[in-house]
């Protein structure tokens, strides 16, 4: 920007200057000394991010060993893919990697879109002691675990004073209570739903702060040009929070993969597990449980390549439609 | 937003209406299910057997509340899930707000090389079981602190509290500098009590992330009845009498609730597990909304 004002000499002065400038202008250690407390509230958390965030990294070497927990590194046995062959070729790999992209597009869909138009919609609500109420109480399912969201959710569907059947068969819908709990094909519906009843008030936050930031003079204007609600809403609105939508979509997609096992463990059971496991219950369950370490390190190492894969191709996919980057 | 009434057109009484019924909706299926909750954790759990209880409780009683109060269990859950959500709460401030600290001078000399190592955390991660492996060789695996340390450090909270302090004006520091004092003191003194709405914000989450997690007593701690904590404790009761059997070995608690727990008594647990939450967000509540909207646009 600067060099459209300024004449072309002086940019190139200034990194003639800055070549000349020193790293540590007063000397290291005299800047260690000025610096020492910024630091001391520094350094000690950055060796622990390394012990806890970057350690575990070290760990996926494990994927390439048959790693026996009581002998030292340089004892392992080294295997190469091994594991990663012996994974592609297990037909329930592609089942819970099927339940994992199924439930992950399905908790984008409708869990990216939802937010979106509960806040335009919230945003057109008159009375603010309603709306406000509408508001605080959206958020309140967030805050609670999923522990409690299970137990909840298990509860409204169950067969004997489930609401959802209390009500089906009070209008005569069906006959029979569902044991909506106990049918596999509709497992993944059931958790899409607790997700969208449990996130879309918080996640609809971020919509209304970006939706006080659109110009009031915007909406005035189209409404002496005679605009109605519906159009004002689809014309200013969506458009006003185009890219606060569109960070966040590229944020979710990169969490695509990796949804989590919380629900699926809490909500699954065993009449179920053919549409509830999915990638991390699979490592869970192969990896700790069955004590196969290395195998279930090629699950996560699987699980984290994708998602770093998914989250460059969406902010690709960003930069090539709105020449702007959030990475 | 303002919209002037007297401009509404019948078509948009049309939609003011819909919409209003429609969040009507949204606020009767949110609210719904704990109310239900409640009810059913204060019914006579014999008559609860009979179904029917919806808003109100038929036959009143506070018996399910003392009944599961004489379980040790549930106890010893409360104690251990208060102590980590005080103590994770405390410490992950005090390290998120000093580390934002440094990250926002412009003059700290490593601030972009702890910044992008920092960053990077938030796009990987070790996975499942190379972080078991981790906690077991750190020997953290049977004790209270693995409730604590892995979570301390987290780059997101420190991103929120780092952009509230960038819009702080920075002449406050320079001219408490001048009058000598080091970089310790500006924090505590100058930053820290100018940064309370964004620290009650990573305080609020904190704090629900402590009282939330089950998973790392279920992998580390499951063994251990001592370091139990009160999600744990529902989680077992609930899973044990989930219909279709459960996925995980119920035992001593979970085994005495489950033969005598009818359904008002499982409630009462519940409720009990989410009552802290419920008192203390309303009144964050316009802190949090801030938090979130600063933390989002630019972390």
């Amino acid at each position: 920007m600067e060099t459209l004002t300024k004449p072309a000499s002086t940019d190139s002065e200034a990194s003639a200057a800055k070549q000349v400038k020193p790293k540590w202008p007063n000397g290291l250690w005299k800047t260690v000394k000025d610096q020492k407390f910024l630091l001391l509230m520094s350094l000690p958390f950055v060796i622990w991010v390394f012990i806890f965030n970057y350690l575990p990294l070290w760990g996926w070497t494990m994927a390439f060993q048959n790693y026996k927990p009581a002998k030292t590194f340089t004892e392992q046995k080294w295997v190469g893919f091994e594991h990663f062959i012996e994974l592609f070729s297990d037909e329930r790999f592609y089942l819970v990697l099927r339940n994992t992209l199924a439930m992950s597009l399905m908790g984008l869909l409708v869990g990216f879109v939802a937010p979106i138009f509960f806040a335009i919609l919230l945003n057109e609500l008159r009375g603010t002691i309603f709306k406000r109420t509408v508001q605080t109480v959206s958020y309140l399912p967030h805050f609670v675990s999923w522990v409690v969201v299970a137990g909840i959710v298990t509860k409204m569907l169950s067969t004997d004073g489930g609401i959802i059947n209390d009500i089906l068969i009070g209008l005569h819908i069906i006959n029979e209570p569902i044991q909506f709990m106990a049918q596999g094909n509709l497992f993944w519906y059931i958790v899409t739903a607790s997700d969208l009843w449990k996130e879309m008030g918080w996640n609809a936050i971020i919509y209304l702060a970006a939706i006080t930031g659109i110009s009031q003079e915007l909406y005035e204007a189209s409404r002496v040009d005679g605009a109605s609600r519906w159009r004002q809403m689809w014309h200013i609105t969506l458009p006003g929070i185009r890219s606060t939508i569109s960070v966040l979509f590229i944020m979710s997609i990169g969490h695509l993969i990796s949804i989590g096992y919380e629900k699926q463990f809490l909500l699954g059971n065993s009449l179920v597990t053919d549409y509830s496991e999915v990638l991390d219950l699979y490592a869970l369950n192969y990896g700790l449980q069955m004590g196969r370490y290395s195998y279930g390190t090629a699950i996560g190492i699987f699980n984290s390549v994708v998602s770093v894969i998914l989250l460059f191709v969406a902010n690709g996919l960003f930069k090539k439609f709105t020449k702007e980057s959030i990475m | 937003m303002s919209v002037k009434a007297f401009n509404a057109t019948k078509s948009e009484k049309v939609f003011d209406i819909a919409n209003f019924i429609l969040m009507g909706i949204i606020l009767t299926v949110t609210l719904y299910p704990f109310l239900n909750v409640l009810a059913i954790s204060l019914n006579d759990s014999t008559d609860t057997v009979r179904g029917g209880i919806y808003l109100w409780p038929r036959e009143f009683t506070l018996e399910n509340y003392k009944t599961i109060f004489q379980y040790d269990g549930l106890i010893q859950g409360a104690k251990i899930s208060f102590a980590r959500t005080i103590i994770g709460t405390l410490l992950g401030l005090l390290s998120s707000s000093m580390l934002a600290y440094t990250l926002s001078r412009p003059d700290f000399k490593i601030k972009k090389f702890v910044s992008t190592f920092l960053a990077l955390t938030m796009y990987f991660s070790g996975g499942l079981i190379p972080g078991y492996i981790l906690m077991k060789d750190l020997h953290l695996i049977g004790t209270f602190w693995i409730y604590i340390l892995p979570m301390m450090v987290s780059a997101f909270n420190v991103f929120v509290i780092r952009s509230f302090i960038d819009g702080l004006p920075y002449a406050l520091q320079e001219s408490a500098k001048l009058d000598g004092a080091n970089d310790l003191t500006i924090y505590y003194k100058v930053i820290l009590p100018l940064c309370k709405p964004v620290l009650a914000t990573i305080a609020l989450f904190l704090a629900v992330g402590q009282w939330n997690a089950w998973f790392d007593t279920y992998l580390y701690n499951g063994s251990k009845p001592e370091l139990t904590t009160l999600q744990y404790e529902l989680m077992k009761v609930l899973q044990s009498t989930q219909q279709g059997g459960s996925n995980v070995n119920a035992n001593d608690l979970a085994q005495q609730m489950a033969q005598v727990s009818p359904e008002s008594i499982r409630m009462a647990i519940t409720i009990v597990v989410t009552l802290p939450i419920l008192v203390v967000y309303p009144f964050l509540q316009k802190y949090f909304v801030g938090g979130m909207t600063l933390g989002a646009v630019k972390a």
